[in-house]
Protein backbone atom coordinates (compact mmCIF):
# COMPACT_ATOMS: atom_id res chain seq x y z
CA UNK A 1 0.00 0.00 0.00
CA UNK A 2 2.85 2.40 1.28
CA UNK A 3 4.09 2.49 -2.52
CA UNK A 4 0.71 3.55 -4.23
CA UNK A 5 0.48 6.71 -1.51
CA UNK A 6 4.55 7.86 -2.19
CA UNK A 7 4.12 11.42 -4.85
CA UNK A 8 0.62 11.42 -3.89
CA UNK A 9 -0.58 15.17 -3.75
CA UNK A 10 -2.38 16.24 -0.40
CA UNK A 11 -5.34 17.43 -1.98
CA UNK A 12 -5.33 13.67 -3.38
CA UNK A 13 -4.38 12.04 0.04
CA UNK A 14 -7.40 13.87 1.66
CA UNK A 15 -9.75 12.47 -1.06
CA UNK A 16 -8.85 9.22 0.07
CA UNK A 17 -9.62 10.11 3.86
CA UNK A 18 -12.55 12.02 3.06
CA UNK A 19 -13.73 8.69 1.33
CA UNK A 20 -12.50 6.52 3.38
CA UNK A 21 -10.60 4.58 1.34
CA UNK A 22 -7.62 5.65 3.80
CA UNK A 23 -6.36 5.99 7.18
CA UNK A 24 -4.47 8.57 8.85
CA UNK A 25 -2.77 6.17 10.75
CA UNK A 26 -2.03 4.28 7.28
CA UNK A 27 -0.79 7.50 5.73
CA UNK A 28 1.11 8.27 8.28
CA UNK A 29 2.64 4.82 8.87
CA UNK A 30 3.52 5.35 5.00
CA UNK A 31 5.64 8.48 5.52
CA UNK A 32 7.67 6.69 8.48
CA UNK A 33 8.19 3.66 6.22
CA UNK A 34 9.51 5.96 3.25
CA UNK A 35 11.37 8.03 5.76
CA UNK A 36 13.48 5.06 7.43
CA UNK A 37 13.98 3.97 3.60
CA UNK A 38 15.73 6.75 2.25
CA UNK A 39 16.15 8.71 4.64
CA UNK A 40 19.39 7.98 5.63
CA UNK A 41 20.86 8.93 1.89
CA UNK A 42 18.67 12.05 1.94
CA UNK A 43 19.14 13.24 5.54
CA UNK A 44 15.87 15.86 5.00
CA UNK A 45 15.45 15.03 8.82
CA UNK A 46 16.81 16.26 11.90
CA UNK A 47 14.25 14.14 14.07
CA UNK A 48 10.92 13.07 14.38
CA UNK A 49 8.97 11.74 17.00
CA UNK A 50 6.57 8.85 15.55
CA UNK A 51 5.09 7.87 18.97
CA UNK A 52 3.69 11.50 19.35
CA UNK A 53 2.48 11.99 15.62
CA UNK A 54 0.78 8.38 15.31
CA UNK A 55 -1.14 9.30 18.08
CA UNK A 56 -2.39 12.42 16.86
CA UNK A 57 -3.24 10.04 13.29
CA UNK A 58 -5.46 7.84 15.83
CA UNK A 59 -7.38 11.15 16.68
CA UNK A 60 -7.36 12.01 13.30
CA UNK A 61 -8.82 8.73 12.57
CA UNK A 62 -11.46 9.04 15.30
CA UNK A 63 -12.70 12.37 14.37
CA UNK A 64 -13.34 11.25 10.86
CA UNK A 65 -15.52 8.40 12.00
CA UNK A 66 -17.38 10.71 14.06
CA UNK A 67 -18.26 12.72 11.57
CA UNK A 68 -16.26 15.57 12.77
CA UNK A 69 -13.67 15.91 10.19
CA UNK A 70 -12.01 19.43 10.63
CA UNK A 71 -11.52 20.02 6.98
CA UNK A 72 -9.39 18.61 4.00
CA UNK A 73 -5.87 18.85 5.69
CA UNK A 74 -7.12 16.93 8.69
CA UNK A 75 -5.09 13.79 9.42
CA UNK A 76 -2.20 14.61 7.11
CA UNK A 77 1.36 15.25 7.89
CA UNK A 78 3.07 18.40 7.63
CA UNK A 79 6.59 18.47 7.81
CA UNK A 80 8.34 21.74 9.86
CA UNK A 81 11.64 23.46 9.08
CA UNK A 82 13.11 23.00 12.21
CA UNK A 83 12.89 26.80 12.90
CA UNK A 84 9.25 26.87 13.23
CA UNK A 85 8.64 26.12 17.52
CA UNK A 86 6.27 22.71 17.86
CA UNK A 87 5.50 22.09 21.78
CA UNK A 88 7.34 19.78 23.20
CA UNK A 89 9.32 18.94 20.01
CA UNK A 90 13.57 19.89 19.77
CA UNK A 91 13.90 23.33 17.92
CA UNK A 92 17.24 23.41 16.75
CA UNK A 93 17.58 25.63 14.26
CA UNK A 94 20.18 22.96 12.69
CA UNK A 95 22.38 24.96 15.84
CA UNK A 96 24.53 23.39 17.95
CA UNK A 97 23.45 26.21 19.72
CA UNK A 98 19.84 25.22 20.85
CA UNK A 99 21.08 20.87 19.79
CA UNK A 100 18.90 20.31 22.95
CA UNK A 101 16.66 23.36 23.13
CA UNK A 102 12.80 22.12 23.21
CA UNK A 103 10.17 24.59 22.34
CA UNK A 104 8.10 25.29 25.26
CA UNK A 105 5.01 26.91 23.23
CA UNK A 106 3.42 26.61 19.41
CA UNK A 107 4.19 28.90 16.96
CA UNK A 108 1.51 30.13 15.49
CA UNK A 109 1.06 28.21 12.02
CA UNK A 110 2.08 25.29 14.19
CA UNK A 111 -1.60 25.83 16.76
CA UNK A 112 -3.67 26.78 13.14
CA UNK A 113 -2.29 23.00 11.32
CA UNK A 114 -3.32 21.34 14.75
CA UNK A 115 -6.65 23.11 14.91
CA UNK A 116 -6.90 22.25 11.42
CA UNK A 117 -6.34 18.77 12.18
CA UNK A 118 -2.76 18.21 10.42
CA UNK A 119 -0.08 16.23 11.97
CA UNK A 120 2.83 18.32 12.50
CA UNK A 121 5.45 15.35 11.80
CA UNK A 122 9.53 15.57 11.61
CA UNK A 123 11.43 18.34 12.42
CA UNK A 124 13.63 19.22 8.35
CA UNK A 125 16.83 19.87 8.06
CA UNK A 126 18.00 23.39 7.16
CA UNK A 127 21.00 25.76 6.62
CA UNK A 128 21.49 27.05 10.57
CA UNK A 129 19.57 29.98 11.58
CA UNK A 130 18.72 29.68 8.04
CA UNK A 131 21.58 31.27 6.76
CA UNK A 132 22.55 29.32 3.15
CA UNK A 133 21.29 28.48 0.16
CA UNK A 134 22.29 24.81 0.26
CA UNK A 135 21.65 22.93 3.51
CA UNK A 136 25.59 22.70 3.72
CA UNK A 137 25.29 24.90 7.05
CA UNK A 138 23.64 22.39 9.42
CA UNK A 139 25.53 21.25 12.25
CA UNK A 140 23.89 18.20 11.81
CA UNK A 141 24.99 17.83 8.25
CA UNK A 142 24.00 18.16 4.90
CA UNK A 143 21.01 17.25 3.21
CA UNK A 144 21.21 15.90 -0.08
CA UNK A 145 19.22 16.55 -3.54
CA UNK A 146 16.99 13.38 -3.87
CA UNK A 147 17.66 13.71 -7.78
CA UNK A 148 21.52 13.50 -7.57
CA UNK A 149 22.63 12.63 -3.94
CA UNK A 150 25.69 14.10 -5.11
CA UNK A 151 24.19 17.28 -5.23
CA UNK A 152 22.74 19.90 -2.44
CA UNK A 153 18.97 20.22 -2.23
CA UNK A 154 19.23 24.11 -2.14
CA UNK A 155 18.57 26.59 1.36
CA UNK A 156 18.31 27.29 3.52
CA UNK A 157 14.69 25.31 3.54
CA UNK A 158 16.77 22.24 1.49
CA UNK A 159 15.30 19.54 4.64
CA UNK A 160 12.14 20.92 3.61
CA UNK A 161 12.10 20.66 -0.33
CA UNK A 162 13.90 17.52 -0.12
CA UNK A 163 11.36 15.81 2.24
CA UNK A 164 8.71 16.31 -0.18
CA UNK A 165 10.79 15.21 -3.24
CA UNK A 166 11.92 12.28 -1.81
CA UNK A 167 8.32 11.19 -0.83
CA UNK A 168 8.76 10.95 2.64
CA UNK A 169 6.17 13.71 2.95
CA UNK A 170 3.05 14.91 1.24
CA UNK A 171 3.43 18.63 2.68
CA UNK A 172 5.97 20.63 4.69
CA UNK A 173 6.63 24.29 5.97
CA UNK A 174 9.52 26.12 5.29
CA UNK A 175 10.76 29.80 5.46
CA UNK A 176 11.97 32.62 3.30
CA UNK A 177 14.24 35.51 3.84
CA UNK A 178 15.93 36.04 0.61
CA UNK A 179 14.49 32.58 -1.37
CA UNK A 180 14.86 29.90 1.12
CA UNK A 181 11.70 28.20 -0.06
CA UNK A 182 11.61 29.40 -3.66
CA UNK A 183 15.54 28.20 -4.83
CA UNK A 184 15.14 24.77 -2.44
CA UNK A 185 11.92 23.86 -4.30
CA UNK A 186 13.31 24.62 -7.54
CA UNK A 187 16.38 22.54 -7.15
CA UNK A 188 14.37 19.32 -5.84
CA UNK A 189 11.44 19.76 -8.59
CA UNK A 190 8.59 20.69 -6.21
CA UNK A 191 6.27 23.91 -5.59
CA UNK A 192 7.49 26.58 -3.02
CA UNK A 193 5.64 29.32 -2.34
CA UNK A 194 6.92 32.39 -0.32
CA UNK A 195 3.67 34.48 0.77
CA UNK A 196 3.55 38.41 0.88
CA UNK A 197 5.53 39.74 3.97
CA UNK A 198 2.96 40.13 7.09
CA UNK A 199 0.06 37.18 5.82
CA UNK A 200 1.53 34.72 7.52
CA UNK A 201 2.43 34.74 11.64
CA UNK A 202 6.06 34.71 12.28
CA UNK A 203 5.00 33.95 16.03
CA UNK A 204 7.30 31.34 17.06
CA UNK A 205 9.43 31.29 13.69
CA UNK A 206 12.91 31.59 15.35
CA UNK A 207 14.16 35.34 13.94
CA UNK A 208 16.48 35.58 10.99
CA UNK A 209 15.59 38.56 9.54
CA UNK A 210 12.97 40.01 11.25
CA UNK A 211 12.10 42.39 7.97
CA UNK A 212 12.77 39.85 5.56
CA UNK A 213 11.59 36.29 7.12
CA UNK A 214 8.32 34.59 5.90
CA UNK A 215 6.53 31.43 6.61
CA UNK A 216 5.57 29.99 2.85
CA UNK A 217 4.50 26.58 2.08
CA UNK A 218 6.65 22.76 0.50
CA UNK A 219 4.34 20.63 -1.74
CA UNK A 220 3.92 18.62 -4.97
CA UNK A 221 1.01 20.85 -6.16
CA UNK A 222 0.02 24.21 -6.76
CA UNK A 223 -2.89 23.12 -5.29
CA UNK A 224 -1.75 21.93 -2.72
CA UNK A 225 0.52 25.19 -1.97
CA UNK A 226 -2.68 26.50 -1.81
CA UNK A 227 -4.71 24.07 0.86
CA UNK A 228 -2.03 24.66 2.89
CA UNK A 229 -1.33 28.53 2.56
CA UNK A 230 -4.70 28.79 3.53
CA UNK A 231 -4.68 27.11 7.43
CA UNK A 232 -1.85 28.79 8.02
CA UNK A 233 -2.99 32.46 6.96
CA UNK A 234 -4.70 35.47 8.53
CA UNK A 235 -4.03 37.83 11.07
CA UNK A 236 -2.31 37.34 14.48
CA UNK A 237 -2.00 39.77 17.21
CA UNK A 238 1.06 37.82 18.56
CA UNK A 239 3.09 39.50 15.07
CA UNK A 240 3.10 42.85 14.97
CA UNK A 241 3.67 42.69 11.36
CA UNK A 242 1.25 40.43 10.59
CA UNK A 243 -1.56 42.18 8.40
CA UNK A 244 -5.33 42.05 8.63
CA UNK A 245 -6.00 41.00 5.27
CA UNK A 246 -8.82 38.52 4.09
CA UNK A 247 -8.32 34.99 3.70
CA UNK A 248 -9.91 33.83 0.71
CA UNK A 249 -10.50 30.29 -0.25
CA UNK A 250 -7.38 29.69 -2.02
CA UNK A 251 -8.19 25.95 -3.24
CA UNK A 252 -11.54 27.76 -4.68
CA UNK A 253 -9.84 30.16 -6.51
CA UNK A 254 -7.57 28.35 -8.55
CA UNK A 255 -10.94 27.06 -10.16
CA UNK A 256 -12.76 30.44 -10.43
CA UNK A 257 -9.45 32.67 -11.86
CA UNK A 258 -9.18 32.38 -15.27
CA UNK A 259 -6.38 34.46 -17.35
CA UNK A 260 -5.43 35.45 -19.72
CA UNK A 261 -3.40 37.63 -17.32
CA UNK A 262 -1.12 40.23 -18.22
CA UNK A 263 2.69 38.96 -17.43
CA UNK A 264 5.71 40.88 -16.97
CA UNK A 265 9.34 39.62 -18.12
CA UNK A 266 11.90 41.20 -16.06
CA UNK A 267 14.73 41.70 -18.65
CA UNK A 268 17.47 42.05 -16.24
CA UNK A 269 16.49 38.29 -14.76
CA UNK A 270 17.84 36.85 -18.63
CA UNK A 271 21.14 38.12 -18.45
CA UNK A 272 24.92 37.08 -17.74
CA UNK A 273 25.04 33.97 -15.08
CA UNK A 274 22.04 32.39 -16.14
CA UNK A 275 22.41 28.72 -17.23
CA UNK A 276 21.21 28.13 -20.47
CA UNK A 277 19.19 25.46 -19.64
CA UNK A 278 17.57 27.29 -17.50
CA UNK A 279 16.69 29.90 -19.83
CA UNK A 280 15.83 27.84 -22.33
CA UNK A 281 12.83 26.71 -19.96
CA UNK A 282 11.89 29.57 -18.58
CA UNK A 283 11.20 31.01 -22.18
CA UNK A 284 9.45 27.89 -23.38
CA UNK A 285 6.74 28.50 -20.18
CA UNK A 286 6.74 32.29 -21.09
CA UNK A 287 5.72 31.22 -24.50
CA UNK A 288 3.09 28.65 -23.14
CA UNK A 289 1.04 31.89 -21.41
CA UNK A 290 1.24 33.32 -24.66
CA UNK A 291 -0.36 30.84 -26.58
CA UNK A 292 -2.81 30.49 -23.72
CA UNK A 293 -3.60 34.50 -24.69
CA UNK A 294 -1.73 35.97 -21.86
CA UNK A 295 0.01 39.42 -22.86
CA UNK A 296 3.36 39.26 -22.30
CA UNK A 297 5.19 42.57 -21.21
CA UNK A 298 8.66 43.02 -21.36
CA UNK A 299 9.51 45.40 -18.54
CA UNK A 300 12.65 46.44 -16.43
CA UNK A 301 13.57 46.15 -12.85
CA UNK A 302 17.51 47.41 -13.26
CA UNK A 303 18.16 48.24 -9.20
CA UNK A 304 16.63 45.25 -8.03
CA UNK A 305 18.66 43.24 -10.37
CA UNK A 306 22.03 44.71 -10.04
CA UNK A 307 21.81 45.87 -6.29
CA UNK A 308 19.66 43.26 -4.39
CA UNK A 309 21.92 41.26 -3.61
CA UNK A 310 24.30 43.85 -1.53
CA UNK A 311 20.84 45.70 -0.39
CA UNK A 312 20.06 42.04 1.01
CA UNK A 313 23.50 41.02 2.91
CA UNK A 314 23.58 44.25 4.44
CA UNK A 315 19.91 44.09 5.46
CA UNK A 316 19.34 40.80 6.56
CA UNK A 317 23.03 40.53 8.79
CA UNK A 318 22.24 43.74 10.75
CA UNK A 319 19.07 42.52 11.55
CA UNK A 320 20.52 38.79 12.27
CA UNK A 321 23.32 40.65 14.27
CA UNK A 322 20.55 41.86 16.68
CA UNK A 323 18.45 39.56 15.88
CA UNK A 324 20.80 36.58 17.40
CA UNK A 325 22.23 38.64 20.22
CA UNK A 326 19.30 36.34 22.54
CA UNK A 327 22.01 33.58 22.03
CA UNK A 328 24.19 34.75 24.80
CA UNK A 329 24.50 30.96 27.09
CA UNK A 330 22.20 32.85 30.26
CA UNK A 331 18.65 31.77 29.25
CA UNK A 332 18.52 28.80 27.13
CA UNK A 333 21.03 27.29 24.52
CA UNK A 334 24.35 26.19 24.51
CA UNK A 335 26.85 27.71 27.93
CA UNK A 336 30.46 27.24 27.66
CA UNK A 337 31.77 24.91 29.97
CA UNK A 338 34.96 26.61 29.91
CA UNK A 339 33.99 30.34 30.98
CA UNK A 340 34.53 32.33 33.60
CA UNK A 341 32.60 35.92 34.24
CA UNK A 342 29.73 36.86 32.51
CA UNK A 343 30.96 38.55 29.43
CA UNK A 344 33.49 35.39 28.54
CA UNK A 345 30.19 33.19 28.92
CA UNK A 346 28.61 35.47 25.92
CA UNK A 347 31.57 35.68 24.04
CA UNK A 348 32.73 31.61 24.42
CA UNK A 349 29.04 30.36 24.20
CA UNK A 350 28.49 32.01 20.65
CA UNK A 351 32.17 31.15 19.63
CA UNK A 352 31.46 27.52 19.99
CA UNK A 353 27.61 27.10 19.42
CA UNK A 354 27.63 29.07 16.07
CA UNK A 355 28.94 28.08 12.45
CA UNK A 356 31.16 29.82 10.62
CA UNK A 357 28.50 31.40 8.30
CA UNK A 358 26.46 32.22 11.26
CA UNK A 359 29.65 34.09 12.34
CA UNK A 360 29.94 35.42 9.43
CA UNK A 361 26.94 37.41 9.34
CA UNK A 362 26.85 38.13 13.01
CA UNK A 363 30.00 40.21 12.50
CA UNK A 364 29.42 41.62 8.89
CA UNK A 365 25.84 42.72 10.70
CA UNK A 366 27.53 44.32 13.53
CA UNK A 367 30.22 45.82 11.26
CA UNK A 368 27.14 47.68 9.20
CA UNK A 369 25.44 48.96 12.35
CA UNK A 370 28.45 50.09 13.81
CA UNK A 371 29.21 53.81 14.74
CA UNK A 372 30.59 55.54 12.30
CA UNK A 373 29.08 52.67 9.33
CA UNK A 374 25.59 52.96 10.05
CA UNK A 375 24.57 55.27 7.26
CA UNK A 376 27.01 54.52 4.93
CA UNK A 377 26.15 51.01 4.77
CA UNK A 378 22.50 49.72 6.54
CA UNK A 379 20.84 53.20 5.97
CA UNK A 380 22.39 53.58 2.49
CA UNK A 381 21.08 50.05 2.29
CA UNK A 382 17.29 51.12 3.38
CA UNK A 383 17.01 53.63 1.10
CA UNK A 384 17.93 51.23 -2.02
CA UNK A 385 15.34 48.71 -0.75
CA UNK A 386 12.61 51.58 -1.00
CA UNK A 387 13.70 52.54 -4.61
CA UNK A 388 13.74 48.54 -5.46
CA UNK A 389 10.08 48.25 -3.68
CA UNK A 390 8.81 51.17 -6.17
CA UNK A 391 10.24 49.83 -9.23
CA UNK A 392 7.78 46.71 -8.48
CA UNK A 393 5.22 48.81 -7.90
CA UNK A 394 5.49 50.22 -11.10
CA UNK A 395 6.06 47.40 -13.21
CA UNK A 396 3.03 45.43 -10.86
CA UNK A 397 0.60 48.13 -11.71
CA UNK A 398 0.52 46.90 -15.29
CA UNK A 399 1.26 43.19 -14.87
CA UNK A 400 -0.65 40.99 -12.91
CA UNK A 401 2.76 38.83 -12.56
CA UNK A 402 6.37 38.71 -13.49
CA UNK A 403 7.76 35.84 -14.79
CA UNK A 404 11.33 34.51 -13.86
CA UNK A 405 14.09 31.51 -13.57
CA UNK A 406 14.06 30.98 -9.62
CA UNK A 407 17.60 30.25 -9.56
CA UNK A 408 19.94 31.01 -12.16
CA UNK A 409 21.88 27.63 -11.75
CA UNK A 410 20.42 23.89 -10.90
CA UNK A 411 21.20 22.36 -8.19
CA UNK A 412 25.30 22.42 -7.30
CA UNK A 413 27.75 19.93 -6.05
CA UNK A 414 27.77 19.15 -2.05
CA UNK A 415 31.14 21.25 -1.48
CA UNK A 416 30.94 22.99 -4.64
CA UNK A 417 30.59 26.56 -3.54
CA UNK A 418 30.74 26.24 0.64
CA UNK A 419 34.83 28.26 0.19
CA UNK A 420 33.22 30.89 -1.49
CA UNK A 421 30.62 32.89 0.12
CA UNK A 422 29.91 35.53 -1.93
CA UNK A 423 29.53 32.92 -5.14
CA UNK A 424 26.85 31.23 -2.95
CA UNK A 425 25.17 34.40 -2.26
CA UNK A 426 24.93 35.34 -5.87
CA UNK A 427 22.76 32.15 -6.36
CA UNK A 428 19.70 33.78 -5.04
CA UNK A 429 19.99 36.90 -7.30
CA UNK A 430 16.44 36.15 -8.96
CA UNK A 431 14.51 35.50 -5.56
CA UNK A 432 16.09 38.38 -3.31
CA UNK A 433 14.36 41.24 -4.65
CA UNK A 434 10.89 39.78 -3.76
CA UNK A 435 12.09 39.39 -0.20
CA UNK A 436 13.14 43.35 -0.21
CA UNK A 437 9.71 44.15 -1.88
CA UNK A 438 7.36 42.10 0.58
CA UNK A 439 5.92 40.21 -2.33
CA UNK A 440 4.49 37.12 -2.84
CA UNK A 441 6.74 34.84 -4.78
CA UNK A 442 6.10 30.61 -6.03
CA UNK A 443 8.28 28.44 -7.71
CA UNK A 444 7.08 25.55 -9.61
CA UNK A 445 8.55 22.79 -12.33
CA UNK A 446 9.53 23.91 -15.49
CA UNK A 447 11.55 21.46 -16.87
CA UNK A 448 14.81 19.43 -16.56
CA UNK A 449 18.50 20.12 -17.51
CA UNK A 450 20.14 17.24 -20.09
CA UNK A 451 21.77 15.66 -17.06
CA UNK A 452 18.20 15.13 -15.14
CA UNK A 453 18.18 18.00 -12.62
CA UNK A 454 14.87 20.09 -11.82
CA UNK A 455 14.39 24.04 -13.22
CA UNK A 456 12.02 26.38 -11.35
CA UNK A 457 10.01 28.97 -12.55
CA UNK A 458 9.30 31.74 -10.20
CA UNK A 459 6.10 33.86 -10.44
CA UNK A 460 6.04 37.23 -8.42
CA UNK A 461 2.58 38.45 -7.78
CA UNK A 462 1.44 41.48 -6.47
CA UNK A 463 0.75 42.33 -2.57
CA UNK A 464 -1.58 40.23 -0.87
CA UNK A 465 -2.92 38.37 -4.19
CA UNK A 466 -2.18 35.20 -3.76
CA UNK A 467 -5.00 33.99 -5.05
CA UNK A 468 -4.30 35.35 -8.35
CA UNK A 469 -0.34 34.41 -8.35
CA UNK A 470 -1.68 30.66 -7.20
CA UNK A 471 -4.22 30.91 -10.46
CA UNK A 472 -1.31 32.07 -12.74
CA UNK A 473 0.72 28.99 -11.59
CA UNK A 474 -1.82 26.67 -11.80
CA UNK A 475 -2.33 27.60 -15.37
CA UNK A 476 0.72 26.14 -16.81
CA UNK A 477 1.16 23.07 -14.01
CA UNK A 478 -1.93 21.94 -15.00
CA UNK A 479 -1.02 21.92 -19.09
CA UNK A 480 2.69 20.17 -17.89
CA UNK A 481 3.91 16.84 -16.51
CA UNK A 482 6.92 18.20 -14.27
CA UNK A 483 5.36 18.02 -11.29
CA UNK A 484 4.20 14.29 -11.76
CA UNK A 485 7.98 13.36 -12.07
CA UNK A 486 9.69 12.17 -9.11
CA UNK A 487 13.36 10.96 -8.23
CA UNK A 488 14.37 7.41 -7.99
CA UNK A 489 15.90 6.45 -4.71
CA UNK B 1 32.20 59.54 10.55
CA UNK B 2 33.51 58.47 6.64
CA UNK B 3 31.77 60.40 4.09
CA UNK B 4 31.89 57.64 1.98
CA UNK B 5 31.73 53.65 2.27
CA UNK B 6 34.67 51.95 3.81
CA UNK B 7 37.64 50.18 2.09
CA UNK B 8 38.10 46.86 3.52
CA UNK B 9 41.07 47.66 5.28
CA UNK B 10 38.18 49.35 8.09
CA UNK B 11 36.94 46.32 9.05
CA UNK B 12 38.53 45.85 12.57
CA UNK B 13 37.59 42.68 13.71
CA UNK B 14 38.90 42.38 17.04
CA UNK B 15 36.92 45.43 17.69
CA UNK B 16 33.67 44.04 15.89
CA UNK B 17 33.79 40.76 17.11
CA UNK B 18 34.03 41.94 20.93
CA UNK B 19 30.91 44.33 19.69
CA UNK B 20 29.18 40.76 19.02
CA UNK B 21 30.35 39.47 22.46
CA UNK B 22 31.76 36.42 20.15
CA UNK B 23 35.42 34.79 20.22
CA UNK B 24 37.66 34.33 17.28
CA UNK B 25 39.78 32.04 16.26
CA UNK B 26 42.97 33.15 14.81
CA UNK B 27 41.97 30.63 12.02
CA UNK B 28 38.25 32.41 11.73
CA UNK B 29 40.13 35.80 11.27
CA UNK B 30 42.25 35.39 9.12
CA UNK B 31 39.18 33.47 6.74
CA UNK B 32 36.88 35.77 7.45
CA UNK B 33 39.08 39.09 6.84
CA UNK B 34 39.42 37.51 3.38
CA UNK B 35 35.68 36.45 3.00
CA UNK B 36 34.35 39.75 4.95
CA UNK B 37 36.71 42.00 3.05
CA UNK B 38 35.42 40.62 -0.69
CA UNK B 39 31.28 40.94 0.54
CA UNK B 40 32.03 44.62 1.72
CA UNK B 41 33.89 45.33 -1.35
CA UNK B 42 31.30 43.64 -3.07
CA UNK B 43 28.57 46.16 -1.74
CA UNK B 44 30.29 49.09 -2.39
CA UNK B 45 28.13 49.22 -5.35
CA UNK B 46 25.77 50.51 -3.83
CA UNK B 47 27.23 54.13 -3.72
CA UNK B 48 26.83 54.36 -7.80
CA UNK B 49 22.83 54.44 -6.38
CA UNK B 50 21.41 58.31 -5.99
CA UNK B 51 19.29 58.17 -2.84
CA UNK B 52 19.03 61.84 -2.23
CA UNK B 53 15.33 62.38 -0.55
CA UNK B 54 14.96 58.67 -0.58
CA UNK B 55 13.06 57.45 2.87
CA UNK B 56 14.61 54.40 4.33
CA UNK B 57 12.36 51.62 4.31
CA UNK B 58 12.54 49.20 7.71
CA UNK B 59 9.92 46.78 6.72
CA UNK B 60 7.64 45.30 3.68
CA UNK B 61 4.54 45.58 6.16
CA UNK B 62 1.91 47.84 5.51
CA UNK B 63 0.80 47.83 9.39
CA UNK B 64 2.34 50.83 11.49
CA UNK B 65 2.04 51.68 15.39
CA UNK B 66 0.26 48.28 16.32
CA UNK B 67 -1.20 48.94 19.98
CA UNK B 68 -2.46 46.41 22.69
CA UNK B 69 -4.55 46.72 25.52
CA UNK B 70 -2.37 46.77 28.64
CA UNK B 71 -4.08 43.35 29.93
CA UNK B 72 -2.11 40.62 32.07
CA UNK B 73 -2.45 37.35 30.21
CA UNK B 74 -1.30 34.04 31.28
CA UNK B 75 2.42 33.05 30.65
CA UNK B 76 4.47 30.03 30.41
CA UNK B 77 4.56 28.83 33.95
CA UNK B 78 8.15 29.02 35.68
CA UNK B 79 8.95 25.24 35.01
CA UNK B 80 8.03 25.48 30.90
CA UNK B 81 10.08 28.78 31.07
CA UNK B 82 13.33 27.62 33.07
CA UNK B 83 13.14 24.04 31.13
CA UNK B 84 15.94 25.40 28.51
CA UNK B 85 17.49 26.98 31.18
CA UNK B 86 21.66 25.81 31.01
CA UNK B 87 21.62 25.74 34.39
CA UNK B 88 18.57 26.55 37.67
CA UNK B 89 18.22 26.59 40.98
CA UNK B 90 15.28 27.33 43.15
CA UNK B 91 13.11 28.75 40.31
CA UNK B 92 16.33 30.65 39.23
CA UNK B 93 18.32 30.90 36.21
CA UNK B 94 22.02 29.96 38.15
CA UNK B 95 24.85 32.68 36.31
CA UNK B 96 28.82 33.16 37.26
CA UNK B 97 29.27 36.58 39.89
CA UNK B 98 29.02 39.63 38.02
CA UNK B 99 29.66 41.89 41.22
CA UNK B 100 33.00 41.93 42.73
Amino acid sequence: MADDLIFQPAARLAALLAAGKLSSVELLQACVARTKAVDGRVKAFNSYDETGALSLARAADARRAAGQARGPLDGLPVGLKDVIAAEGQPLTCSSKMLANFVSPYDATVTRKLKAAGAIPFGRLNMDEFAMGSSTENSAFGPTANPWDLTRVPGGSSGGSAAAVAAGELPLALGSDTGGSIRQPAALCGIVGLKPTYGLVSRYGLAAYASSLDQIGTMAHTVEDAALLLGVIAGHDPRDSTSFKAEVPDYRAALAAKKGPWRLGVPREFFGAGLDPEIGSAVKQAIEFYRQQGCEIKEVSLPLAAEHAIAVYYLIATAEASSNLARYDGIRYGHRSAAAKDAIDIYAKSRAEGFGPEVKRRIILGTHVLSSGYYDAYYLRAQKVRTLIRNEFTAVLRDCDALLSPTSPVPAFRLGEKSADPLAMYLTDIYTISVNLAGLPGISIPCGFTAGGLPIGLQLIGRPFQEADLLAVARAYEAAHEWHAKHPLL
Amino acid sequence: MPASMSTNSDLNLDYVANLARLDLSQAEKTEFAHQLGDILHYVEKLRQVDVTGVEPMAHASPVFNVWEADVARPGLPVEAALRNAPAQRQNMIVVPKVVE
